[in-house]
């Protein structure tokens, strides 16, 4: 990925400038006012457990007293930085700015902390009010735009370089232009069969998603992928030979073991139209874009209330709802990752809502997003055996008026 | 009721007590750490920490809902709601201290639809100008649905009164405080710890009361010195250990001359100004006066840095990290404040607790062992 090479250039010349800032809710467009790249550590974690070198890492960062039940991808983050591992060999530089835009995990707070301690860059925290309320208020929006402008100043400070406010605008519109080509592709998923799987699918376009969305890179990438994927429809092509099950996946997945679990869903030709994992960065199905005509404001609003980390558990329930409804789906697989509390902290009493208030097959399977160790295979392809079964058993007893 | 009763009292009977004395009055039960219990109170209403259930209750229904690795404390306080257990409560307040503690607010507001539930941003960036103005808003929101749930306005007296009952009672906390660890072989732990806890539950003339006497006792008072070492203990800020084990501790050789327990009713360093402007001086309060621990965010001074000077200025010898099983926030911290404590050679020890354990053996000889290599050294 060009990225990474641009990381690794970084990283040797200190030229571009580095933000370290976690995916949700990111503010990638305010960088792009700087020329800045940004730093995934989720996505450095997340490449380290997809290519199966996630463990070393955890253990090592175990080691220095991170607890078994401490978010793995922190502990992998951490781990590989100490060690001098990199997901793709390359060097990573030491950030610029240490930018924890915090919306709605608790345990951003924490990694990016100790990313600051140990790498001794330089710490901002932007606060993101956590939507307890249908909409965000007016103080929400002031608060955020203020510490956007802190942000500004605290750059310029840090890089050297006037902010491009003008730059900062047109990567605005570049990126409503991609959420509007992405929308439209997370749309086509409503056609039956569905041209690609809208969680396994879509988790591998959210690198280009959230590196490249406020760039002309990005706009191209996302309207060609779009092109392709409304020929499928033409052509009636689905993901598998055949869509016997249209599910909706809530949480992350299981990295270390992605293909394991994907030919575990495959197998019984379901494919997933709708997702939540896939909307950490931005929720823009429903019609949230930002604006250029009001670059703050709209950066401001896209943390606050179109990322799914930082709504409320039961906006959350609304989202899948509306994918069960609008998108047609079978079913819910709600995956608990270990790791991740934001997620998964509650998804038994989600069940419940499912399963018992809308009377929707429900999935309930345990898991993690990083640690290889938490992954029973044989227990999972039971779960997922089992529960297809019966959904088959149920598709074929329902009558077509049900 | 002793304070030891009142803390293990799953009915609630000081709640339901000053309900029937107080008639349509109305409690608010909080999620333990960082409630502006004073806007609570200047509504008329009577505030309440909750601390869990201890080992009062057996989980029947929240395990299913909140799965594996979530703290015990997460889970007893919905399974109380699903029992019955919070029939006192009128509402309920929850805030951004913790993932686990905020999905349940949410999970608490759709199974039980009919109480008032919300839920507090606090703001996690102290070095913003623009912080003080958005937690303003924050609590005159709060202050606005209590209103309107309670039917009462809040004025600036009213929260000027709240705010001196409050500023008398945590002072009388940091007195005793400091007076255990001028003499913890006078007022030990295990006294003070259910003495300050009884405040989660009492209204607050009646807690400050309570304070007052004990600290009137103790020059009256001899106690017998021990072989023990002087400990901080630090972790255990919202689920809490059970007394047992707090007493297992002072007998296995630990005058504990700090603690981080039950930070609900004694959260801030110093008292909330009276300034005329009463929210403002709340607001400011959390974001300058306001005791760190593991849940509260403010990267101008790391939470390491404000330990190793606890253990200092209480001259204590050891830091025992008491950490509730699956609290992530502690479990994180516990990695820094480990660095921080090594390079300073101060000794630790992590122990770590659920609120419904009840064997201390295995502890009880971590400690004793600890306490040996200290005192022996």
């Amino acid at each position: 990925m060009k990225w990474y090479e641009t990381l690794n250039e970084a990283a040797e010349t200190q030229e571009p400038p580095t933000v370290s800032m976690m995916i949700s809710g990111n503010c990638v467009e305010l960088l792009e006012g700087f020329g800045a790249v940004p730093i995934y550590p989720e996505v450095n974690a997340l490449q380290l457990a997809i290519r199966h070198q996630s463990l070393d890492p955890i253990l090592f960062a175990e080691e220095l007293g991170y607890a078994a039940d401490n978010c793995a991808y922190v502990k992998a983050d951490i781990g590989a930085y100490l060690k001098g591992i990199t997901p793709t060999g390359g060097k990573l530089p030491k950030p610029t700015l240490v930018l924890c835009n915090f919306v709605g995990c608790n345990t951003y707070l924490k990694w990016f902390e100790h990313v600051a301690e140990f790498t001794g860059a330089p710490l901002y925290t932007l606060d993101v009010p956590f939507m307890r309320t249908a909409d965000p208020s007016v103080a929400d929006i002031k608060y955020v735009v203020s510490q956007l402008q802190e942000l500004v100043k605290l750059l310029e400070g840090l890089t050297g370089r006037k902010f491009d406010y003008d730059r900062f605008k047109e990567a605005v519109r570049y990126s409503a232009r991609t959420e509007e080509v992405w929308s439209n592709i997370k749309h086509l998923a409503r056609s039956s069969p569905s041209p690609f799987d809208a969680y396994f699918d879509a988790i591998t376009l959210m690198g280009p998603l959230y590196v490249y969305r406020g760039k002309p890179e990005g706009v191209e990438f996302f309207e060609l992928a779009l092109a392709e994927l409304e020929e499928k429809v033409e052509r009636h092509e689905g993901v598998n030979d055949q869509e016997k099950f249209r599910v909706v996946i809530e949480g992350p997945p299981p990295y270390p073991h992605f293909r394991t679990f994907r030919d575990m869903f495959a197998k019984w030709q379901a494919c997933a139209v709708a997702s939540t994992y896939s909307t950490v960065g931005g929720l823009w199905e429903f019609g949230a874009r930002h604006d250029p005509e009001k670059p703050f404001e709209s950066v401001a609003l896209h943390m606050l209330a179109h990322n799914v980390t930082n709504r409320n558990y039961l906006q959350r329930y609304d989202q899948i709802k509306r994918y069960v409804e609008e998108w047609g789906a079978d079913g819910v697989i709600i995956h608990f990752v270990k790791s991740c509390r934001l997620f998964s902290a509650g998804q038994g009493d989600m069940r419940d809502y499912f399963t018992k208030v809308l009377g929707v097959p429900t999935l309930y399977i345990e898991s993690d997003l990083e640690d290889p160790r938490y992954f029973s295979e044989a227990q999972l392809k039971n779960r997922i055996d089992a529960y297809f079964e019966a959904l088959e058993h149920h598709k074929m007893t329902a009558s077509p008026s049900d | 009721m002793i304070n030891e009763d009142i803390i293990s009292d799953l009915n609630f009977s000081t709640v339901r007590a000053w309900k029937d004395q107080h008639s349509g009055g109305k409690a608010i039960g909080y999620f333990p750490v960082y409630a502006p219990v004073e806007l609570i109170r200047a509504c008329g209403m009577l505030p309440v920490g909750l601390n869990g259930a201890g080992d009062q209750l057996d989980i029947q229904y929240a395990d299913a809902r909140f799965g594996s690795f979530i703290c015990s404390i997460v889970k007893t306080t919905l399974e109380m709601g699903l029992t019955d257990h919070l029939a006192p409560f009128d509402g309920l307040l929850f805030s951004s201290i913790c993932d686990s503690a905020r999905n349940l607010c949410f999970v608490m507001k759709r199974n039980f639809p009919d109480m008032y539930i919300d839920f507090l941003h606090l703001p996690h960036n102290p070095s913003s100008a623009s912080s003080t103005e958005f937690l303003i808003s924050e609590y005159r929101r709060l202050q606005q649905g209590l209103e309107a749930m309670n039917g009462r306005r809040v004025t600036d007296d009213s929260l000027n009164e709240a705010i001196i009952l409050y500023n008398e009672n945590r002072s009388l906390s940091r007195m005793l405080y400091d007076e255990r660890a001028r003499q913890p072989h006078v007022l030990r732990t295990s006294e003070l710890y259910p003495l300050v806890r009884a405040g989660n539950f009492l209204p607050v003339e009646e807690h400050t009361a309570l304070l007052r006497q004990t600290l009137e006792t103790l020059g009256s008072r001899s106690g017998k010195q021990r072989d023990s070492i002087r400990i901080v203990i630090e972790g255990s800020f919202c689920e809490q250990p059970p007394l047992d084990l707090i007493k297992i501790l002072e007998e296995a050789g630990c005058y504990i001359v700090d603690d981080d327990f039950v930070l609900g009713p004694r959260w801030f360093l110093e008292d909330v100004p009276l300034n005329g402007d009463p929210l403002r001086s709340l607001a400011d309060s959390y974001l300058n006066r306001a005791v760190y621990s593991s849940v509260r965010h403010d990267f101008r001074k790391p939470r390491h840095k404000a330990l190793l000077e606890k253990v200092h200025r209480r001259q204590a010898q050891a830091v025992i990290l008491l950490i509730a099983k699956f609290c992530e926030p502690a479990y994180f911290d516990y990695v820094l404040f480990k660095q921080e404590l090594e390079k300073e050679n101060v000794p630790h020890l992590l122990l770590e607790f659920e609120e419904k354990m009840f064997t201390f053996e295995r502890l009880r000889t971590e400690v004793e062992t600890f306490v040996e290599s200290l005192l022996f050294d």
